[in-house]
């Protein structure tokens, strides 16, 4: 038996091209007559546009045209938002590629250039003049709310977007029971900003968009996580048919979800395309996608959590200010309600919650999907409910976790929310990583160091997260405007080779090594002979793209299923070839033999061969090797983990240092645990960005003060410490391969690991909350103000 | 705007152009010489995507102009490899998963490779502060390390005296 593939930590397939510069991203690609676009953009949160003077512009050097909303109104329709919760009153406002008449935040675009050169055409947006007439404009997703606050939208009175709730068992009677027996049961509550981030994919957003004008047809390539959603939304906003349409994700420098969405960008590359009838391109600088490309998180959120006074968790209450920005992005609504407010159990047993989440509009750049979107607030929000708790019960936070976290299960878990977790044994990732750190002796450590005057801290979390999106049904059910299937086509040639064409578009994660493990495992091929296809809607078959940790879960589930009907009709195939009976039939390891006789035996690539040649086949059977499957999971998955962070702060300088990171993570079966170790790594790493460095920061008049890579901080390879990767293996009975993704686990849990550790460090100062990110000046401020008191 | 003639070799092999005065090298790699494999990732000198050598120190591509590179010996990520036979930092990048989207990868391994010159057997902790200049968003560094460790250990130093 030689050792499974599946499993085995081989080195990336797609690596030699990305490490040789041999790899085409989006702005690599040059095509004949290319021509390129540049972008004005706002430089008002909030502002009329009386006048647009461009007639200098038009004369410029090298430009072509010069097109304001005068020239697209009517043509493109508004930028769609995809994702509307039911019951949720929905303010699908119209976001006009081009701004019409007013602006609403500082990087709205205001007009398009095309030039020969994209020197030229950045030199000639210099030239554009436009009087503004500005306007009083509100960025805090709560003041937004507030009487007299500016108003955005005409239809969106006090800038709410959207009021959804989530409720489970009967909170306010839980919380009403509670004050009514303060001898027996506690609350504790507390204001919890999660600040906006920005999500920083390496690779900047590009299009390049090719109109043929005589075939009507349209071929974009874009820097997208999800082509065929792309494809479909252009035609929304183009109108050309989506069978006109050809999206091309080629190498895609990284997402986080900032890939997600449709943008304007992409669709005025498009529009300056089909007007002029030459290819043009648009690629955003770094501070240009600070303004443009959207940002995660923006949630000030009003929680509380009631228990008894043995740690017993009653219920959970929140309200949540979203800030949505200033219009609604693709699947923005549905960040902090469905992936948000539906995770309000977590790994626990919480049987009443209620969660009123407000989404509002503000004059700043659009929020949607940042890595982790919605559970990385939603399992804050818990594992900070919990450490007051355990503080104002004086228990140990592990222990009021163990007292509180669902017991293990294998087949189904329904939380108050609604949901019904897969399989999870959370007490098990708790364990390893307590183990890993000699939690006790930690501790200890912990009672001598302060008594030598030093604050070290020990931040512990446990999180359960919904991923593998997800059932379509469901999907329907929640207000997104798509499936959430996934498809895969294993197509063998008659020399053995395969291909593997996939609707899910990795960016970086890996898939074109770990789908072929998958069919090496299931068929016995080897890697060498197996390449994986996405990211080109016209080669690939229709899918919902690489978000929420789904493209193992799903994706992979219909890779795994089409190689098993491959096996069946192999199987079929060699019987006939081997003129034995198909029940008579064994498969192993690449082989199909007549049981009992190994040496009557047809290899897969045999079969290949005969199918493909198709001289002798069964009565029946259609020629070919090849397998189509369209999978649609019948519920989310649930990884779920323990982490434990240790930090060091100095008190004279409120100077943090990560001292050690631990990740126990359940992901189910591991299909590369190489790969595996590295999408926790870069994940953690994130979440550290979230709790020590990172925060967009807008001043009172909209201004994006964090406006580039040297203003908005992101960790560095000297700040960290190496991440502890540690997992346990818990199945899901809910897909074929029984995995549950890995891709955002790490950012889920660390925030809040990194936050807790550092607020157990100055436990000794009595400082229980601290804003993030959790910078020098914050902590020294919050030090002196302590020591003050 | 009156364009200035420069001589550049780039991986050994001499061009000849014709360049605006502001035109930026890395916008002269990729767009005049076609040599794409040198990344654009910010536009302040923050990321090191661009990082390429020149007379022999890495430089960020973005941040120098095409005509300050006139007479210079340019390398970048395309010149690496010797054939099909990969760079030994290419092969560890490899071996240890110091890649995702590959989008910092060409900054990352010139910065590397010039990193092990100066200091062929560098600690972890040297390693980590001398990728100051480059950023990743997808490894969390932690492979990127590993590799860089491992090329030095498989290097030996031996390539000092390569040039």
């Amino acid at each position: 038996m030689t050792t499974r593939i599946f499993g085995s930590g081989i080195r990336r397939r797609e690596d030699p091209r990305l490490m040789t510069g041999q790899a085409t991203y989006t702005d690599d690609i040059s095509l004949a007559g290319m021509v390129h676009a540049a972008i004005l953009r706002s430089p008002h949160a909030h502002a009329k546009i009386n006048n647009i003077d461009s007639s200098a512009a038009r004369s410029a050097p090298g430009v072509l045209a010069v097109y304001t909303s005068a020239d697209t109104e009517g043509v493109l329709n508004p930028i769609p938002c995809a994702w509307q919760p039911p019951d949720s009153d929905v303010k699908a406002v119209n976001h006009n590629a081009l701004a019409v008449d007013v602006v609403r935040y500082v990087g709205d675009a205001v007009a398009v250039v095309v030039a020969e050169s994209r020197y030229q055409a950045e030199d000639a947006l210099e030239l554009i003049n436009v009087d503004y007439g500005v306007l009083p404009s509100v960025v805090n997703p709560q003041a937004a709310m507030a009487s007299g606050a500016p108003q955005l939208h005409e239809d969106a009175p006090n800038n709410q977007a959207f009021h959804w709730v989530v409720a489970g068992g009967d909170a306010d009677a839980a919380f009403a029971a509670a004050a009514g027996d303060s001898q027996n049961q506690v609350v504790v509550s507390d204001t919890i900003i999660q600040q906006r981030l920005i999500p920083n994919a390496m690779e900047p957003r590009s299009a390049v968009a090719s109109w043929q004008s005589a075939m009507g047809e349209l071929t974009l390539w874009s820097t997208s996580q999800n082509p065929h959603i792309c494809r479909f939304l252009c035609s929304l906003v183009t109108g050309i048919g989506e069978h006109k349409i050809r999206v091309i994700a080629v190498d895609v420098g990284g997402g986080f979800g900032s890939k997600v969405a449709m943008y304007a960008d992409e669709m005025l590359a498009t529009f300056c395309s089909m007007q002029l009838g030459r290819p043009v391109k648009w690629t955003a600088t770094r501070s240009e996608g600070y303004l443009s490309t959207i940002h995660g998180r923006d949630h000030v959120e009003q929680v509380e959590m009631a228990a008894t006074k043995d740690g017993k968790i009653t219920g959970l209450r929140t309200t949540v200010y979203a800030g949505m920005g200033a219009y609604l992005s693709t699947a923005g609504p549905g960040i902090p309600t469905i992936l948000h407010g539906l995770m309000y159990s977590g790994p626990y047993e919480i049987p009443n919650v209620k969660g009123d989440i407000f989404g509002v509009f503000t004059n700043t750049t659009p929020v949607d999907a940042y890595r982790g979107a919605g559970r990385p607030e939603a399992t804050f929000l818990l594992e900070r409910m919990i450490e007051l708790l355990a503080a104002e019960l004086d228990i140990d936070p592990v222990e009021i976790r163990r007292r509180n976290l669902i017991q293990p299960f294998e087949d189904g878990h329904d939380v108050s929310t609604g949901l019904t977790y897969d399989s999870g044994n959370y007490q098990g990732t708790l364990d390893l990583a307590l183990q890993q750190v000699d939690y006790p002796a930690l501790r200890q450590e912990q009672t001598e160091l302060r008594s030598q005057g030093q604050y070290m801290g020990i931040g512990v979390s446990t999180y359960c997260e919904i991923c593998g999106l997800g059932p379509s049904q469901v999907a329907g059910a929640v207000g997104f405007g798509g499936g959430l299937w996934e498809s895969a086509i294993v197509r063998f040639y008659a020399t053995g080779k395969v291909n593997v064409f996939v609707g899910t578009s990795p960016h970086g994660q890996g898939e074109e090594t770990t789908f072929a493990q998958i069919v090496s495992d299931e068929l016995g091929v080897p890697v060498e002979d197996i390449e994986i296809i996405h990211g080109d809607t016209d080669i690939t078959p229709m899918g919902w793209g690489t978000y929420g940790s789904r493209t193992t879960v799903v994706g992979g589930g219909a890779v795994a299923l089409s190689a098993r009907k491959i096996r069946d009709k192999g199987k079929a195939l060699a019987a006939h070839l081997l003129e034995a009976a198909e029940e008579d039939i064994e498969y192993e390891d690449g082989k199909f033999f007549v049981r009992g006789s190994p040496d009557q035996n047809k290899t897969i690539q045999d079969i290949a061969l005969m199918a493909n040649v198709a001289w002798n086949m069964p009565e029946g059977m259609e020629p070919g090797l090849e397998a189509t499957t369209f999978y649609d999971p019948p519920n989310f998955s649930y990884p779920f983990g323990a982490h434990v962070a240790v930090v060091s702060v100095d008190v004279d300088n409120g100077h943090i240092v990560l001292q050690r990171y631990v990740a126990a993570d359940d992901c189910g079966p591991q299909i590369n645990p190489v790969i595996v170790e590295g999408q926790v790594q870069g994940g953690v790493v994130q979440g550290a960005g979230q709790a020590l460095w990172e925060g967009v920061v807008y001043d009172d008049n909209g201004q994006l003060l964090t406006g580039s890579m040297l203003d908005y901080a992101l960790p560095k390879a000297h700040l960290l410490p190496n991440i502890e990767v540690l997992s346990t293996v818990t199945p899901s009975p809910h897909n074929p391969l029984g995995v549950k993704g890995i891709g955002e686990t790490g950012s889920i849990a660390s925030t809040v690991t990194i936050y807790n550790a550092v607020i157990d460090a100055l436990k000794p100062l009595g400082i229980t909350h601290l804003e993030m990110p959790l910078s020098p000046q914050r902590v020294w401020q919050a030090i002196q103000q302590a020591k003050g008191a | 705007m009156a364009k200035i003639p420069i001589q550049v070799t780039v991986n050994g092999q001499s061009h000849q152009a014709e360049v605006e005065p502001r035109m930026l090298l890395v916008h002269f790699l990729r767009e005049e010489l076609g040599l794409t494999g040198t990344k654009i990732g910010c536009d302040t000198s923050q990321c090191g995507a661009c990082v390429v050598s020149m007379n022999g120190s890495t430089v960020k591509s973005c941040t120098c102009l095409a005509v300050q590179a006139d007479g210079a010996e340019i390398g970048t990520i395309e010149g690496l490899a010797n054939g099909s036979e990969l760079h030994p930092m290419q092969e560890a990048f490899w071996d240890n998963h110091g890649l995702q989207c590959g989008y910092c990868t060409a900054g990352m391994i010139m910065t590397a490779v010039e990193m092990l010159e100066r200091n062929p057997h560098p600690s972890a902790d040297e390693v980590r502060a001398g990728l100051e200049g480059n950023l990743c968003r997808c490894t969390g560094y932690q492979n990127i390390v590993k590799s860089i460790l491992a090329a030095a250990e498989k290097m030996g130093g031996a390539h000092h005296h390569d040039h």
